[in-house]
C-alpha cells in the first residue's frame, strides 16, 4: 500500500533537552523522520523545545514551534495547527508520555489527530508492568517474577516471598530514573522511596534480579501489512545488571548460537506483533548462561537509544523507516537507501563489529559515585568499527577522549596487584580498565569471570589484547637486550624502541611487520605501541608506514558486500584490500566533536552538520570524522564521506594521507577538533579559518594578555601562577575573591570562585594534579553583568548576529546560565564598547569564521574574560533566534567567501521584537551525590529556548521547558548564606507579597522577621529531626532558594536540601539571580495569559 | 604456529591468510552472509563441492555441538560425515569459544573433518570480487605449495554430479521427534527422496507425526510409489539440477502420481525442471539468512535462510502449470510456486532455517494439511 493519502499534515514531537538516558540520538531520529515525510510531500509541523538540534532548523520542518514539551502547550500547537497525524515514537520517553497525556486529556479525539505508530493501547501494554507481564504471559513470553507496588511496604512484602536480590524499577522513566538493584531491605526502602516519587504514576515494579545473565538486545520494525524483520542484535559485554546505556555493547551478539538468537528473534517478532507496533521497537532480553532459559527485560514501544545504535552499526536507518510505515507504507515498497537497488523489507548483516561504549561524566563530577547499576549516568557514547573485537573495542576506548588511547589507565598501574584483584568486582565506569589491568598482572580469564560474570568470550579478547602488548614489550627488549649486550649489557629494558632490524640481526623484517600489524589489527594505537616500546609516537608512526603497515578502508553497506552500495560510509582496518576510491575532487575535512559530555553537548554536532552543508553547497567533497553513533553528523546521508573513526592525532592523520584534502575544518567540533588542530598543522594539514596562532593566541594566557594590551581592551586583572606560593602572593595583589582555574579547560572544568587563602591552598593542591605542564590562571572575580557575543569574521568584516545577557551574574559558568537575546539591561554605550571590542578582538586575533567572546559589564565599563576564535555552544541558539546561519556563513568565510559576498551587511543585527531565553537544563537526577549549585564549573547536560514578545512569558516558557515546576501558591523554603541575604530579602519579600508562605532556616528567618517578614523557621538537617529533609519529603515545600555558604557546615547541609530537592522534584534556585528573574514570572503568571506559541517560521 | 596460506582463484586474484588442515582444498567459490550458523552451514550437504567464503568475519564463537550439525547422521550409515565443504575461508577463527552448549572449537572441528581452512583472509575482499566477477573456481593451499600442484589442483575434472556424494544409499525409517519411534499407527506415510536432505528438515517435518521414508536419490519412482505414500517430499541439496536427466525424469514420474508433494530449494528446481521449465546459473547464489522474499498469495514479506547458486527461470514456467508464488524481493527472482491444479508447491529458499530466521516454518503446516485433505478426499 502507498501512503495513507488522508493524511497530509503530521506533528512531529522532538525528545526537548539532552538529558542522561535521552541525548543525541533523538535529534538523529527525529530528523531523520521529518525528511522522510516531507519527501513524500506531507506537511510536517515539529514541537521541540531544544535549540540546538538540527531538527530545529527551518528547512527541515514547515512549521517548528520551540515551545516546552508539555501537553499544555503543545494542545495549543495541535488546536492551531490541526495536523491529521501525530508521530510521537520518535521523540524518547517525552514523546511518548506527553502523546499518552494528550490522550488522557482528550485532545487527540477532539482534533481528530491519529497517533500514527504506536498505539496508545500498545504504549500501556510495554510501559505499564502489570500489563506488560500480563500481555508477555499471553504470548508465553517469560518474564522474571515481579510485583507491582504503590509503596515501600508493598515492595518489602514481596520480596520477602521471593527473596533478594531485587531489581526496582519505576514506571515511566527516562534511563531508568530512580531505579536500583537492592540487596537487604533497607536497601529495598531507600530505593523504592526514590523510585516511586519519580514515576509519572507513582508506581514500581520490584523483580526477582536476573543480574549476571547475558543481556541482549534485538531492534524490529513492522509494518501495517504486519512484516517484520529484526534490524540488529546487541549484545551488553557487561551482563545484566548494569542500564544498558551504561554498558559496553557490542553488534551483532556474539556468544548466542543460531538457534539461540533465532529463539530470541521469533519473541521479538511476536512481540512487535502482539503490541500491534508500526514502526520500531527494541526488546531487551536476559539470557541464561548456563541453559536456554530467557527472560523478556524490556520492550520500547518507539525509537530508542538502541535503535539510533543499531542504525548506525548497520547502516539501515531505522527512523526514516519508521517514519515511512507511519504514514502507510510498507517495508517491500521503502528504497534500501544503502544499495538504492534493493527494498528496505530484508536484515542487514554485518561483515565487521561494532562497538559502544558509554561516555561518562565522572571527569565532571569527581565527587560522584562511579558505581554503575540500574540507573543510567553516561552522557553519551562513541561507537567503533572493526573487523575484530580486539580493535572495535580499543578504537572506542581511544574514542572516548578521557585521556586513555589504550585499555590502559596510568592511575591503575602504580596499584598494587592485590588492589586491582580486589577492584576487578566492582562495577564501576572504570571496570573494563581494571579488568585489563588485572589480566596484565596474571589474573586468569577464569578468576576474572567468575568475579564479574562477563562472559569469557570478551574478557579472552582483552586477554588478547594484553598478550599482544607481551610480545610487543618482549620484542623489544630483546632488541634492546642486543644493544645493551654491545654497550657493556645493563639491565634488559625497552630502551631503544622498535626500530627495523640491521642485516646482522636474527629479527626479520617480516617478524616485525607481523608484530605491528597483529597490534594494530587488534586496534593498538601509534602511541599505546609508542608507550610499550619507549618510543614517540611519530617514531611508531614513521616506522609503520615505511613497512607498509597501513589501514585500508571498508565500507558499511548493510549487506556484507553481497550488493554493489552507494553509502558513503567507512571505517578503517588493517587488512588487504582498500574499497574506498577517493575522487578529484576538492575535498575538505571536518571533524566532529566525537561523545556528548558535560560541556560538549549536541551543539557542536549541529555546528559539524552545518559546517559539512556550506561545504557541499560551495562544491568541495565534505569528510566528516566522528565517532558518536547517535548524532546527524554520522548520518551517512549529511557528508559526501563519513569516516567513523575515532578522533586521534593517528587516526585523522591516516585519513589525510589518504584522502590528500585542501584542509581540515576545527571551529566546529568543540574541544576536541581544536585539541588536533595544533598537531594536525604541525603534520602539514592546512587548518581551514582561523589559524593555530589565532587559536592559541586565544588560548595562551601570556600571548592573550599582550594582546588586549595593544588592543587596550581590559579584562579583569589576573596572571598566569605555577606553584601554591605564587598564587597566595598572587591573590593577595588583586584581592579577594579570586576565579581560578586551570590554563586549558572544557567547559569550565575545575574553575572555582575562591574566597579566601585557604581554599586557595585547597584548590592548588587539586588543580596541579589536573595539568601539570600547564599554568594555574587566577583572576579578581568581577561581579556584574556576562555578556555573550558569537560573532563572524571574514578577515575584513564582522558580522555580529546578536547579544546575549546571562541572567546569572559573572561566576556561574555560560553553560548554565540563563541566557537573553536581546539584552535587557545594556545601555547604549555598553552596546556600543561591546561592537567595538569584538571588532578589535576579531580583527586582532586575525580571525577566519567564528569567534565567541564573553564579557562583563559593570556600569559603563567592559571586561574581556574569555575569547575562543572557534564555534560555541551558544550558535546554534543565535542562528535560530536571530535567523542568521552562522555556522554555513562561517565555514565559508573560511574558504574564502566574504561575508558582504554572500549578501549579509556587517555589524551588529537588529534587535528583534521578540525575546528568546535560553536556559539550562541538568540531569542531576540521574547522578547521586553531585552537588546542583551553579558555580563555574558547568553541570548542565542540555538546554531549552522559550520565545515571546513578551520577555516574561519567553521566560516561562523556558522555566517550563526546562521541567522548573512553578506552583500558583506553597511554600518556599529560604535558606541563605551571610553574604546573600540583603539580597535576597526582596526576593522573600516579593514572593510573601505574592501570597506564598515563606520557611526559612534559623538565621535566615530572623533576617526577614527583623525586616517585616515572616518565615516559619525551619530546623537544619544538623539541628536534629524532624528537619527540612522531612518537610520536602512530606511536600510541604514547593520550591527551595538557597545560597552557597562557604562554611563547611553550612555547606554539607545546604548540599543535603540540594540533594533532596533533586530527589524529589522540586525546584532548587541556588543563585539569587535566578530566583530574581523567576519571581518576576511568578509574579505576572498568575494574572496574565501565559500560554501563548509561535513558530519559528513566524518569528520577525 | 600458524602456518601460511592463500586462496588462488581461477581468475588470478590471491588472498593471503593462514592454512589448516591437512590437504588443500579446491571447489567453487562462494560466499555466505549469515552471521551466526557456521556450524549448520559447515554441515549443511547442499555445499558440497564448494569453498564457502564466510563474510561474518569472527566464526565459532559459540564452538561447535552436535546438535546443530545439518547432515543426516543416521548410525545405519557406519562412520558419518559431517562436512562437505571442500573448504573454509573465514576472517578470524575463535580458539577460546564460550557457550555452555560449546563441546569443542571449531578447529576440532575442522581437524576431525578434514575441511582445510584459510582463515585471517580479508574475506569482503574476496566477497567483493565473487560479486563482481561471479562465483568461480579456487583453491586454498599452503603459502609454499609447488607451482606445477597448484596448476594440477586448479585443473583437477569435476563431474558436478554432488548429490551422489551426499544422498544416503538405504532407505531410512525415520518417525517420531527423534527418528526412532515408527509406529504402524502413524497416519500418514510421507516419502523423502534425499538428494542431501538437511537435519533441519527431516525435524521440521517430524513433528508432524509422519511415517517418513527417506529414499537415496536414485530410487525409482515405481519403487517409491510402490509404498503408496501419502506425500512426497523433495529435498535440497547440492550443484546443478540439470545435472542428471534421469533424476528429472523420476520426478517427473512422482509428480505424475499426483501425490501431494513439497520441494526445497534443490526439490523446487527438479520440480521446475520436471515440469518443462528451465534454470540457469545465478552469478553468485543467494546464501545467507537475511533474504527477503514476498509470499504473493499472503501478500507478506519474510525473511528466509537460502542457499542456492540456481534459479528456475521464470519465463520458462509459463504454460508448465506452475505459477510463481513467491519471489525474492532484492532481485525478483521466483522463490516458490505452486501447481494450477495439482497439488504441489515448492520453494527455492530454506523455510526449515537451520541457520536462520524461522519465519517460514508455516510452510511445513502447509504441506501437512495438503496431505491430509488429499488422503481425506
Amino acid at each position: 500500500m502507498p501512503r495513507n493519502p488522508q493524511i497530509k499534515k503530521v506533528m512531529v514531537i522532538g525528545s526537548g533537552p539532552i538529558v542522561i538516558g535521552q541525548a543525541a540520538e533523538f535529534d538523529y531520529a527525529g530528523t531523520q523522520a521529518c525528511r522522510a515525510l516531507k519527501e513524500d510531500g506531507i506537511e510536517v509541523v515539529l514541537v521541540n523545545s531544544n535549540p540546538a538540534t538540527i531538527m530545529t532548523d527551518v528547512h527541515v520542518a514547515d512549521r517548528i514551534y520551540m515551545e516546552p514539551l508539555t501537553a499544555d502547550f503543545v494542545e495549543i500547537i495541535i488546536e492551531k495547527e490541526r495536523p491529521d497525524g501525530l508521530l510521537a515514537t520518535l521523540g524518547g520517553q517525552t514523546g511518548l508520555n506527553l502523546a499518552v497525556e494528550l490522550d488522557k486529556r482528550g485532545v487527540l479525539a477532539k482534533f481528530g489527530v491519529k497517533l500514527l505508530g504506536t498505539s496508545i493501547e500498545s504504549v500501556k501494554k510495554s510501559e505499564d508492568r502489570e500489563l506488560f507481564k500480563e500481555t508477555m504471559e499471553a504470548l508465553g513470553q517469560p518474564v522474571a517474577e515481579s510485583a507491582i507496588v504503590n509503596s515501600v511496604e508493598e515492595a518489602k512484602k514481596f520480596a520477602e516471598q521471593i527473596g533478594f536480590p531485587v531489581i526496582v524499577r519505576p514506571a515511566y522513566t527516562l534511563g531508568g530514573t530512580g531505579g536500583g538493584i537492592a540487596n537487604n531491605e533497607e536497601e529495598l526502602g531507600e530505593i523504592t522511596e526514590i523510585g516511586l516519587k519519580c514515576s509519572m504514576i507513582g508506581q514500581a515494579l520490584i523483580e526477582r534480579s536476573v543480574a549476571g545473565y547475558k543481556e541482549i538486545e534485538y531492534e524490529v520494525i513492522r509494518d501495517s501489512a504486519d512484516n517484520c524483520i529484526t534490524v540488529c542484535s546487541m549484545e551488553n559485554i557487561d551482563p545484566v545488571g548494569v542500564h544498558t546505556g551504561d554498558s559496553v555493547v557490542v553488534a551483532p551478539a556474539q556468544t548466542l548460537s543460531d538457534r539461540e538468537l533465532m529463539k530470541l528473534r521469533d519473541a521479538s517478532l511476536k512481540i512487535i506483533r502482539a503490541l500491534g507496533i508500526e514502526g520500531g521497537c527494541n526488546v531487551q532480553y536476559a539470557f541464561d548462561t548456563k541453559s536456554d532459559k530467557y527472560y523478556v527485560i524490556e520492550v520500547n514501544p518507539r525509537v530508542s537509544r538502541s535503535s539510533a545504535l543499531a542504525s548506525k552499526a548497520t547502516g539501515y536507518p531505522i527512523a526514516k523507516v519508521a517514519g515511512k510505515i507511519a504514514v502507510g507504507y510498507h517495508l517491500d515498497e521503502i528504497e534500501n537507501a544503502v544499495t538504492k537497488k534493493t527494498k528496505a523489507c530484508f536484515e542487514p548483516t554485518l561483515d565487521y563489529v561494532v562497538v559502544k561504549f558509554p561516555r561518562w561524566p565522572s571527569d565532571k563530577f569527581t565527587e560522584a559515585d562511579r558505581t554503575l547499576g540500574a540507573q543510567m549516568k553516561a552522557t553519551g557514547e562513541v561507537m567503533s568499527i572493526d573487523r575484530s573485537i580486539e580493535g572495535a573495542l580499543l578504537k572506542a576506548v581511544r574514542s572516548l577522549e578521557i585521556g586513555a588511547n589504550h585499555l590502559w589507565s596510568s592511575n591503575l598501574a602504580p596499584l598494587p596487584d592485590e588492589k586491582i584483584f580486589e577492584m576487578v568486582k566492582d562495577i564501576t565506569d572504570r571496570r573494563f580498565f581494571v579488568v585489563a589491568e588485572a589480566l596484565r598482572r596474571g589474573m586468569s580469564v577464569e578468576e576474572i569471570a567468575r568475579v564479574t560474570t562477563i562472559d569469557m568470550f570478551f574478557l579472552q579478547k582483552i586477554k588478547n589484547i594484553v598478550d599482544i602488548e607481551h610480545e610487543l614489550v618482549r620484542h623489544c627488549e630483546e632488541q634492546s637486550d642486543e644493544a645493551t649486550q654491545e654497550s657493556g649489557g645493563l639491565s634488559l629494558d625497552c630502551r631503544v624502541g622498535l626500530r627495523p632490524p640491521r642485516n646482522d640481526e636474527a629479527l626479520s623484517y617480516n617478524a616485525l611487520i607481523d608484530l605491528l600489524l597483529s597490534a594494530k589489527k587488534a586496534g593498538f594505537s601509534d602511541r599505546a605501541i609508542a608507550r610499550l616500546t619507549n618510543q614517540t609516537e611519530s617514531d611508531v608512526r614513521k616506522m609503520r608506514k615505511s613497512l607498509g603497515v597501513i589501514p585500508v578502508y571498508k565500507t558499511v553497506d548493510t549487506c556484507a558486500a553481497e550488493f554493489e552500495s552507494v553509502t558513503p560510509y567507512h571505517y578503517s582496518t588493517y587488512a588487504d584490500e582498500d574499497e574506498v576510491s577517493v575522487s578529484d575532487k576538492p575535498k575538505i575535512i571536518v571533524l566532529g566533536s566525537g561523545p556528548i559530555r558535560i560541556g560538549q553537548g549536541i551543539e557542536f554536532d549541529y555546528c559539524s552538520v552545518h559546517s559539512v552543508l556550506a561545504l557541499k553547497e560551495l562544491g568541495y567533497e565534505a569528510i566528516i570524522i566522528n565517532n558518536n553513533p547517535e548524532t546527524v553528523s554520522t548520518d551517512f546521508d549529511i557528508a559526501d564521506k563519513l569516516y567513523f573513526e575515532p578522533l586521534t592525532l593517528e587516526d585523522v592523520l591516516n585519513i589525510v594521507d589518504k584522502e590528500r584534502p585542501e584542509g581540515a575544518v576545527v571551529q566546529f567540533g568543540g574541544q576536541t577538533a581544536i585539541n588536533l588542530a595544533g598537531a594536525l598543522a604541525k603534520n602539514g594539514v592546512k587548518i581551514i579559518g582561523s589559524s593555530i596562532e589565532s587559536i592559541d593566541a586565544a588560548e595562551d594566557r601570556e600571548k592573550f594578555d599582550a594582546l588586549l594590551t595593544e588592543l587596550d581592551i581590559p579584562r579583569p586583572q589576573g596572571c598566569a601562577v605555577f606553584s601554591i606560593e605564587d598564587a597566595i602572593k598572587a591573590a593577595e595583589k588583586i584581592g579577594y575573591p579570586v576565579m581560578v582555574r586551570p590554563s586549558y579547560v572544557l567547559g569550565g572544568r575545575a574553575m572555582k570562585i575562591v574566597y579566601n587563602e585557604d581554599k586557595l591552598r585547597n584548590y592548588m593542591s587539586t588543580a596541579a594534579k589536573i595539568s601539570p605542564k600547564h599554568p594555574v590562571l587566577i583572576d579578581h572575580y568581577l561581579q556584574g553583568i556576562e555578556v555573550e557575543v558569537d560573532a563572524v569574521c571574514d578577515g575584513e568584516d564582522i558580522l555580529i548576529p546578536g547579544i546575549m545577557e546571562h541572567v546569572e551574574r559573572a561566576g556561574v559558568h555560560s553553560g548554565d546560565s540563563i541566557a537573553v537575546y536581546p539584552p535587557r539591561n545594556l545601555s547604549e554605550r555598553n552596546i556600543r564598547t561591546i561592537v567595538d571590542f569584538t571588532n578589535r578582538l576579531a580583527r586582532g586575533l586575525k580571525v577566519l569564521g567564528m569567534i565567541n567572546i564573553q564579557y562583563i559589564v559593570k556600569g559603563d565599563d567592559v571586561y574581556v574574560i574569555e575569547v575562543n576564535p572557534r564555534s560555541s555552544r551558544t550558535a546554534p541558539f543565535l542562528s535560530k533566534v536571530t535567523g542568521v546561519p552562522m555556522v554555513n556563513i562561517a565555514t565559508k568565510v573560511s574558504v574564502g567567501k566574504k561575508i558582504k559576498e554572500l549578501g549579509y551587511k556587517p555589524g551588529l543585527g537588529l534587535f528583534p521584537d521578540y525575546y528568546a531565553v535560553k536556559a539550562p537544563v541538568f540531569s542531576s537526577a540521574k547522578i547521586s551525590n553531585v552537588d546542583v549549585t551553579l558555580g563555574p564549573e558547568m553541570r548542565s547536560t542540555g538546554e531549552v529556548v522559550g520565545i515571546d514578545n513578551k520577555f516574561s512569558r519567553a521566560l516561562y516558557k523556558a522555566c517550563v521547558a526546562s521541567g522548573i515546576n512553578m506552583q500558583k501558591n506553597g511554600r518556599i523554603l529560604f535558606t541563605i548564606a551571610d553574604k546573600d541575604k540583603d539580597e535576597a530579602f526582596p526576593i522573600a519579600k516579593g514572593f510573601a507579597d505574592l501570597g506564598y508562605s515563606l520557611a526559612a532556616t534559623k538565621g535566615t528567618a530572623e533576617f526577614f522577621a527583623k525586616r517585616g517578614v515572616n518565615a516559619e523557621v525551619a530546623v537544619k538537617v544538623s539541628e536534629g529531626s524532624p528537619n527540612i529533609m522531612d518537610d520536602i519529603k512530606n511536600g510541604r515545600i514547593n520550591m527551595v532558594i538557597n545560597t552557597v555558604s562557604h562554611s563547611e557546615k553550612g555547606y554539607r547541609d545546604g548540599f543535603k536540601i540540594r540533594r533532596a530537592t533533586v530527589e524529589h522534584a522540586i525546584p532548587c534556585l541556588t543563585s539569587i539571580d535566578t530566583a530574581k528573574a523567576i519571581l518576576g514570572v511568578m509574579s505576572v503568571m498568575r494574572r496574565r495569559k501565559m500560554m501563548s506559541v509561535i513558530a519559528l517560521q513566524d518569528l520577525k | 604456529m600458524r602456518k601460511l596460506g592463500k586462496l588462488v582463484l581461477e581468475d588470478g586474484g590471491v588472498y593471503r591468510g593462514f592454512f589448516f588442515g591437512d590437504k588443500p582444498g579446491v571447489g567453487e567459490v562462494v560466499f555466505n552472509t549469515g552471521m551466526t550458523g557456521y556450524q549448520e552451514t559447515l554441515t549443511d550437504p547442499s555445499y558440497c563441492g564448494q569453498l564457502v567464503i564466510m563474510t561474518y568475519p569472527l566464526i565459532g564463537n559459540y564452538g561447535v555441538n552436535e546438535i546443530y550439525n545439518q547432515s543426516l547422521s543416521l548410525s545405519k550409515e557406519g562412520k558419518r560425515r559431517r562436512s562437505y565443504f571442500r573448504g573454509y575461508v573465514v576472517g578470524e577463527l575463535c580458539d577460546y569459544p564460550n557457550n555452555w552448549r560449546c563441546e569443542g572449537s571449531i578447529f576440532d572441528f575442522l581437524q576431525e573433518e578434514g575441511v582445510p581452512c584459510l582463515y585471517g583472509v580479508d574475506t569482503r575482499a574476496v566477497t567483493r570480487r565473487i560479486r563482481s566477477k561471479g562465483a568461480m573456481r579456487g583453491a586454498i593451499v599452503p603459502e609454499d605449495i609447488d607451482e606445477g600442484e597448484l596448476n594440477r589442483l586448479m585443473n583437477l575434472p569435476e563431474d558436478g554430479f554432488y548429490i551422489k556424494e551426499v544422498t544416503t544409499k538405504n532407505v531410512i525409517r525415520y518417525c517420531g521427534e527423534d527418528g526412532t519411534q515408527c509406529s504402524r499407527n502413524a497416519r500418514m506415510n510421507l516419502a523423502v527422496m534425499n538428494f542431501g536432505i538437511k537435519k533441519g528438515i527431516v525435524d521440521c517435518l517430524a513433528k508432524y507425526g509422519y511415517n517418513m521414508t527417506i529414499y537415496s536419490a536414485y530410487t525409482p519412482a515405481e519403487e517409491v510409489l510402490a509404498a503408496e505414500p501419502d506425500g512426497i517430499f523433495l529435498s535440497n541439496g547440492p550443484g546443478d539440477p540439470k545435472i542428471s536427466s534421469e533424476l528429472i525424469e523420476n520426478v517427473k514420474e512422482l509428480i505424475d502420481s499426483g501425490k501431494p508433494m513439497f520441494g526445497i530449494c534443490l526439490g523446487f528446481q527438479l520440480i521446475c525442471l520436471a515440469m518443462g521449465g528451465d534454470t540457469y546459473k545465478l552469478k553468485f547464489g543467494h546464501r545467507g539468512a537475511n533474504h527477503p522474499v514476498k509470499d504473493l498469495l499472503l501478500n507478506r514479506v519474510f525473511i528466509t535462510s537460502q542457499n542456492h547458486g540456481y534459479a528456475a527461470d521464470e519465463k520458462s514456467l509459463k504454460g508448465t502449470g506452475l505459477v510463481v508464488t513467491q519471489r525474492n524481493v532484492n532481485d525478483d527472482t521466483p522463490e516458490g510456486a505452486e501447481h494450477e491444479s495439482k497439488p504441489l508447491f515448492a520453494v527455492q529458499y530454506h523455510p526449515e532455517a537451520s541457520p536462520g530466521p524461522n519465519d517460514n516454518l508455516y510452510l511445513f503446516d502447509k504441506f501437512y494439511k495438503m496431505i491430509k485433505s488429499d488422503k481425506n478426499a
